[in-house]
Parts: structure tokens; C-alpha cells; sequence
């Protein structure tokens, strides 16, 4: 018997802790598959970032490094810098990478740090209450817009693959999403070519995923992917915005 | 057809149902057993039908679920 489908060996056993429907175990899946794709396994570094994902080092069968909130790309250009042959990646939420994290995302996306970005957009903070994030829809109802978020009063959307693929030091920037099993596979293909620039020396690479939280946006998890496809990617489309030639990709 | 095998890690399904709702033919529903958890779980109703296409397995959050294909020689 072939196994089509299963736990990849960069997953520990462990149960997630995530709420049900929750799109972090699928992502955190797709990056443990291409780890062991690419057969990186013993040689990466992973950095939590601040979020429902702190957890995440429980997850990840690899070497994990905690940060602190939204210096996840500091941290990773430390640990980059002075080991050079790993593989560095962060994985990181939206309140974590656009609102606290903001100077080290752009720092290190113009410094063109040789890391690898996964960046989990929710459009809300999810861990602490479903708290308005710099991702929220103009419109939206967080528990901090009751009344919707009033682009007047709290600003638009920060649109942060779009910020970073204008950055000539980045090498891979895409937004894809997991609202159903084509997009995960297509999900699955980004994050290996933002790893392949990675391994190539390229230069910053980042994978914005869009994602779902049922528990804040008060719906059921089918629900809440249908809100994905019909909200969440008229404001965010789903592109490859940058990828740099060369190299067999 | 080649004989496909799912199997479930009943104590990690948090029954979200997105397998049910992603599987093509419409094979999977929930049991009437819960897991440790309080959780409802799923099964595969006709096991013959199931083509192995593990469109539930990529859309578990919870990798809950393994397809297994017998490869034929």
C-alpha cells in the first residue's frame, strides 16, 4: 500500500490545539510536506512568531525558535546570518507580521534576507478575541468594529505582498488560499518555490496564505471558507507577484 | 479498481467536517460516535466507491486522516 495522503515526518504526533476548522493545520501541514519534499528536515530552522501559531514549535518535528511579537524576520536573520546552510523560515500571523511586525518584515524584505515568510492572513487577530487587525476588511465585524470596520475612522487594509513585491531585494512574493483543495495544492506549490529560492540564494521569499477563523467570525468552518472566496479575495486576489528567473522553479 | 484504504486518528478529528464537504462523491459523514474529546467523527460509508483521490486528507486541518492506495505492480 502507497500512502497518497498522510501525517508528513516534519509533523510530530502531537494534536493541535487549534479550534475546529481552523486553516493552521493545513498550512502547517503543506510546509512539513515540502520540508520533507525537499528533504530539509535536519537542516531547517523554524521561528514562531506571536499568535494562535506560538505554539507551533509543539507541531513542527524541526528545530523551533520562539520570538517576540512580530520580530519573528529579526530573529530568522540572526539565526540565517550565523548558519548560513539552514534553511530558515518564519511562520507567522497577520496581527503578528503587519501590525507589531511591520518594521522587521520590511526591514528584512529590504535587506533581501535570505529567508522564507509564511504569512497566515485571517483578517482578524484570532488568538486574542478577534480583535480589528491591519487585515481586516473595510466593513467587517471584529469584536472591536461592532458596527464594521469604517475605513473613515480606522483606514484601509494593509495589503502586504503588494508592499513587499515593490522591494527590489525580494525574490519570491505570492498570495494563494485554503478555502478548497485546488487552492491547498496550489498553496502547497508556492511554499515550495518560495524554499527552491530559498535554497538558491534568491533572496526574501514570502507566501501570504489566506485563512479562516470560524471562532471569531462567529461561523461554521464550510461557512467560513465560502466567506475566504467571497470576501477575503476581491480585497486580497490571489497572485504570484514576484518571482525572480533562473534556476529550475 | 485498486483497493484504497482511509483510516482516521478519531482523537485528533475535532469534526469541523470540511472532509465531508470536500469529498467529491459525497462518500463521508459523520458516525454517531464521539471521541475522547466530545467531538463527532467520521467514517467512509461505501469503502468500495472511494477512489483514493484524498481530497479529505488535504483539506483536514487536523491530519486526522490517511489514504492508502494499493499500487498495482
Amino acid at each position: 500500500m502507497k500512502v497518497i495522503s498522510g501525517k508528513p515526518e516534519s509533523l510530530t504526533d502531537k494534536k493541535y490545539h487549534y479550534c475546529p476548522g481552523c486553516m493552521h493545520g493545513v498550512i502547517h501541514r503543506l510546509v512539513a510536506e515540502v520540508i520533507d519534499e525537499l528533504g530539509l528536515r535536519e537542516e531547517t530552522v523554524g521561528v514562531a512568531s506571536v499568535g494562535c501559531s506560538v505554539l507551533s514549535h509543539n507541531y513542527f518535528n524541526l528545530d523551533m525558535q520562539e520570538a517576540a511579537h512580530g520580530r519573528a524576520p529579526a530573529v530568522a536573520t540572526g539565526i540565517k546570518r550565523v548558519l548560513p546552510d539552514r534553511t530558515v523560515f518564519t511562520y507567522q500571523g497577520d496581527g503578528d507580521l503587519a501590525s507589531i511586525g511591520s518594521a522587521e518584515i520590511l526591514h528584512a524584505a529590504a535587506r533581501g534576507e535570505n529567508i522564507t515568510v509564511i504569512f497566515v492572513n485571517n483578517s482578524c487577530y484570532g488568538m486574542t478575541g478577534g480583535q480589528m487587525a491591519p487585515t481586516t476588511l473595510p466593513g467587517q465585524l471584529t469584536s472591536t468594529t461592532p458596527l464594521g470596520r469604517d475605513v473613515k475612522k480606522e483606514g484601509y487594509p494593509l495589503r502586504m505582498s503588494e508592499v513587499l513585491a515593490t522591494m527590489d531585494a525580494t525574490a519570491y512574493i505570492a498570495r494563494t488560499s485554503t478555502h478548497n483543495a485546488k487552492h491547498v495544492m496550489k498553496t502547497k506549490k508556492a511554499i515550495l518555490n518560495a524554499f527552491k529560492a530559498q535554497q538558491q540564494g534568491q533572496g526574501f521569499s514570502m507566501v501570504e496564505v489566506l485563512s479562516t477563523c470560524p471562532t471569531n467570525w462567529k461561523m461554521k468552518p464550510v461557512e467560513a471558507l465560502q466567506w475566504v472566496e467571497n470576501n477575503m479575495m476581491k480585497y486580497f486576489p490571489l497572485q504570484e507577484f514576484k518571482k525572480v528567473s533562473g534556476g529550475d522553479q | 479498481m485498486s483497493k484504497v484504504v482511509v483510516s482516521f486518528r478519531k482523537e485528533n478529528c475535532k469534526g469541523c467536517g470540511l472532509c465531508i464537504n470536500a469529498c467529491p462523491k459525497g462518500l463521508l459523514d459523520f458516525s454517531e460516535s464521539t471521541n475522547n474529546a466530545g467531538y463527532p467523527t467520521v467514517y467512509l460509508k461505501e469503502e468500495e466507491s472511494c477512489t483514493g483521490c484524498a481530497l479529505c486528507a488535504v483539506m483536514c486541518p487536523d491530519v486526522a486522516i490517511t489514504v492508502e492506495k494499493e499500487v498495482s505492480a
